[in-house]
């Protein structure tokens, strides 16, 4: 193999001032205080030159192994989804029907998590293959690439557990974390999470437009206007393909054996799909949602570091234990630790990368969240529960007249540069 | 399926040619629409795991009735794909190719009198035209001229032989500059000289020249003194040079889809394009989101965090993090 060239001297971390963009705090001399409970500044340097170290080491070391893999995740993928859709034409037959119902669920949940969302990570760009680029890649779901790409790519691994930024703290739902201001739906945040997981595809999708952030006047009309547009045309494209165009292809076997043939290819459809939707959310429900996963202001991160930055990856987030089969089913998002400090590294790599973030943790004493599927779920479900109940404290409720009074307060201060910006008075 | 239109072929044979050079044989699929003499095909083959896109001229007769064409390599000495493609490759890998394109073709119909000069490796799209001269019986008059360092390092030596003895209308003659044959007819490097002594008349004569920078430029450079630049066509194997110790931002930055060209300030690739009014897309400005990867045509960037140098053609890139090394162009 011809020689990989020497790299030039890097340029440091921290000298390439990487705090994305709108991070960046007016005042350039103000530090970030992300990390300090567990580290001084140049240990957080230290740290971040470390993981680029490994980040690194692993891209070096890609390559035909990696793209074998992903290429035969792809053949197995699109084989169970073959085996799923004639299975399904077989529901007087009842075995070979669930056979094909799990086939198709399964087909689908590869193609969702290890193949879909790893690719449009960008993680097998490196390929220069165009059925793997990031950019070309449109997944098996209702909700467009493009529109999902930027709300998680992009916003949710940018500004990772960032109140106010990454809205995919409680996705806008959910109250999920104590600096959460409390509504009193969020009563309901668990039977609303349950109804949530039965159709999350739907749920990702209507994330992607971002209603929210067109009002507060973030995105432009335009803008939302083709989210929807987008989202309308990947909608038709997902309805047309499972619920008419298969059915429809078993009414030819109607005079061979009964009128309700078709219908059961179809609620074969739907029940593939839902099947998904529940092990799609809980894997990404545990992804963030457990128990001492920590969240941010966006005053602690402003003028981040790149070691701060990877810091909050790590405190952010939580993994799953499992087998590597448990792993592969879940796109390797139960290393979601390791995927949000590297997001753009092929999600195989992600075990091997543990280990490394794990002497890390030792090293600096950094808490690492993972546990088993039960236990991170059981997590979850407990949070959703604790934070569904009225906070005591008057300004973690949003409604009540300490908060607005509050709020109105602070956007009188913002009229008027000059007075103090007043902070909450009793905690 | 995206396969449909797109161009592949297998490898049918790998030749070694000299030491330092090899032809590979390929068998295109149907999408292939064939080639004209003196075109080049980006060929892409994957490399532990990447697809590496390179330019090749192809060298063989467009006469071939098996529908095969091939292209023929000098290894670079420290080139990724050359020093695969004559190492390591086999038979029946399959290649990922462009159309044929170019624009180094004959005119239609081809002139009574012709002079080819190449010198190295710039012999491969000269062969196409001069082995698609033999296989139709053309009937002008063809001068080729060709610079080899010595004979064991010349491509295709057994075949020039045999054409330069076929028959008066052509004119084959090879120069080794390090080594020269025993009563040369020419020796040294390209000058006026060697015009004069085959009685050629550069103002006169359609000229094809292919091969080092340095040959070009010389060629050039008689042909605008003599006022016939007219009859010059030229084509240049353009390899990335990348001085990984310039000090100073050098070349310039093209911005191929909005025709923008601006000198290298050594800022990202996204901080040009945006000083220079474009509006790429982004999001983190920080390598993290892949929202701003973007075709990279040509040239070297390097990595603002790890200091990787990348020289692939046609490969993608995130350019809120990567600076140009030299001269680059990106689709934007
Ligand atoms: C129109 C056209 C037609 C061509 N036709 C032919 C042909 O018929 N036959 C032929 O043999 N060639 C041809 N070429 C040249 C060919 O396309 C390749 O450029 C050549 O083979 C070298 O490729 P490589 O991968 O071996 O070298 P590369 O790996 O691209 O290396 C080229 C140079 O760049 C340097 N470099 C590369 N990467 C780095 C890095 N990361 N850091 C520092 N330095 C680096 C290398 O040291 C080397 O000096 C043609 C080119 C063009 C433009
Ligand atoms: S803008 Fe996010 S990777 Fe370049």
């Amino acid at each position: 193999m011809p020689k990989k060239h020497a790299p030039i001297e890097p340029l440091s971390a921290v000298n390439h001032n990487e705090a994305p963009k709108p991070l960046v705090s007016e005042d350039a001399d103000k530090r970030s205080t992300i990390g300090l409970e567990y580290m001084t500044y140049e240990q957080l340097e230290e740290f971040g030159q470390e993981l680029d170290e490994v980040r690194q080491r692993v891209l070096n070391d890609i390559g035909q192994a990696d793209a074998n893999y992903i290429r035969r995740v792809i053949k197995v993928q699109r084989s169970f989804e073959v085996l799923g859709r004639v299975g399904l034409f077989f529901p007087f037959f009842w075995p070979v029907f669930l056979l094909g119902l799990a086939f198709l669920a399964l087909s689908k949940i590869i193609e969702n998590m290890e193949i879909g969302h790893n690719v449009m990570h960008g993680q097998y760009d490196w390929m220069n293959d165009p059925m793997v680029d990031g950019k070309r890649y449109e997944w098996d779901i209702v909700a467009p690439a493009e529109d999902w790409k930027r709300s998680h790519n992009y916003v949710h691994h940018t500004y990772t557990n960032i109140h106010g930024m990454d809205r995919d703290i409680g996705y806008d739902l959910f109250r999920v974390d104590e600096g959460q201001p409390w509504y009193p739906r969020h009563r309901f945040n668990l039977p609303i999470a349950f109804m949530l997981m039965l159709v999350f595809e739907w749920g990702v999708m209507h994330h992607g437009v971002e209603r929210s952030d067109y009002l507060s006047g973030k995105i432009s009309k335009a803008e939302f206007e083709a989210q929807k547009k987008r989202a309308w045309r990947k909608i038709r494209r997902q309805v047309f393909k499972d619920y008419l165009l298969f059915p429809a292809l078993a009414v030819p076997l109607i005079p061979l054996t009964s009128w309700w043939v078709p219908l059961a290819v179809l609620g074969g459809n739907v029940v593939a799909n839902v099947i998904r939707n529940v092990w799609s959310f809980n894997v990404i429900f545990c992804g963030h949602f457990p128990a001492d996963v920590q969240t941010f202001t966006e005053e602690e991160a402003q003028n981040e570091t790149r070691g701060q930055w990877y810091l909050r990856q790590l405190l952010g987030s939580a993994n799953i234990s499992g087998t590597r089969l448990f792993h592969l089913m879940t796109g390797n998002l139960s290393h979601q630790i390791e995927h949000h400090i590297f997001p753009d590294i092929p999600a195989r790599r992600y075990p091997e990368v543990a280990k490394d973030v794990r002497r890390l943790v030792e090293k600096y004493g950094l808490p690492y969240n993972t546990g088993r599927l039960s236990k991170q779920v059981l997590s979850v479900a407990q949070q959703l529960a604790v934070f569904a109940k009225k906070p005591a404290d008057p300004y973690q409720c949003g409604n009540s007249p300490e908060s607005k009074a509050l709020r109105e307060a602070q956007q009188a201060a913002a009229a008027h540069a000059d007075v103090p910006v007043p902070e909450r008075s009793a905690s | 399926m995206l396969t449909v239109n797109h161009v592949r072929a297998r490898v049918v044979e790998v030749v070694r040619e000299t030491a330092h050079a090899t032809t590979v044989l390929l068998r295109p699929n149907g999408a292939w629409r064939g080639f004209v003499p003196g075109q080049h095909v980006q060929f892409g083959v994957e490399v532990d795991g990447t697809r590496k896109i390179r330019c090749f001229s192809v060298s063989s007769s467009r006469t071939r009735r098996d529908g095969l064409f091939a292209v023929s390599v000098k290894a670079h000495p420290d080139g990724y794909v050359s020093q695969f493609l004559h190492n390591e490759l086999r038979p029946k890998t399959l290649v990922y190719l462009s159309q044929a394109e170019g624009d180094f073709v004959l005119p239609d119909p081809v002139p009574d009198f012709l002079l080819l000069i190449s010198g190295g490796s710039g012999i491969t799209p000269l062969m196409s035209m001069l082995r698609t001269f033999r296989d139709t019986g053309h009937s002008g008059r063809v001068v080729f001229l060709h610079y080899a360092r010595s004979r064991a390092d010349e491509m295709f030596t057994d075949e020039l032989d045999q054409i330069a003895s076929s028959g008066p209308s052509t004119r084959v003659l090879r120069v080794y500059t390090r080594e020269p044959a025993a009563g040369a007819e020419l020796v040294g490097r390209f000058d006026a000289g060697h015009l004069e002594y085959l009685g050629i008349d550069p103002a006169r004569t359609p000229t094809y020249v292919c091969g080092p920078a340095g040959l070009i430029a010389t060629v050039n450079d008689l042909y605008d003194k003599l006022g016939a630049t007219e009859q010059l066509r030229t084509e240049y194997f353009k390899v990335p040079a990348i001085d990984l110790d310039a000090a100073d931002a050098t070349g310039t930055l093209t911005f191929e889809k909005s025709a923008t060209v601006v000198d290298n300030s050594g800022a990202t690739i996204l901080e040009q394009a945006e000083t220079a009014g474009l509006t790429p897309e982004f999001g983190c400005r920080m390598g993290v989101c892949n929202t701003c990867a973007i075709r990279k045509n040509h040239g070297a960037v390097r990595h603002v965090v790890s200091g990787e140098v990348s020289a692939n053609t046609d490969e993608t890139i995130k350019i809120c993090v990567n600076v140009p090394v030299g001269d680059v162009n990106v689709a934007l």
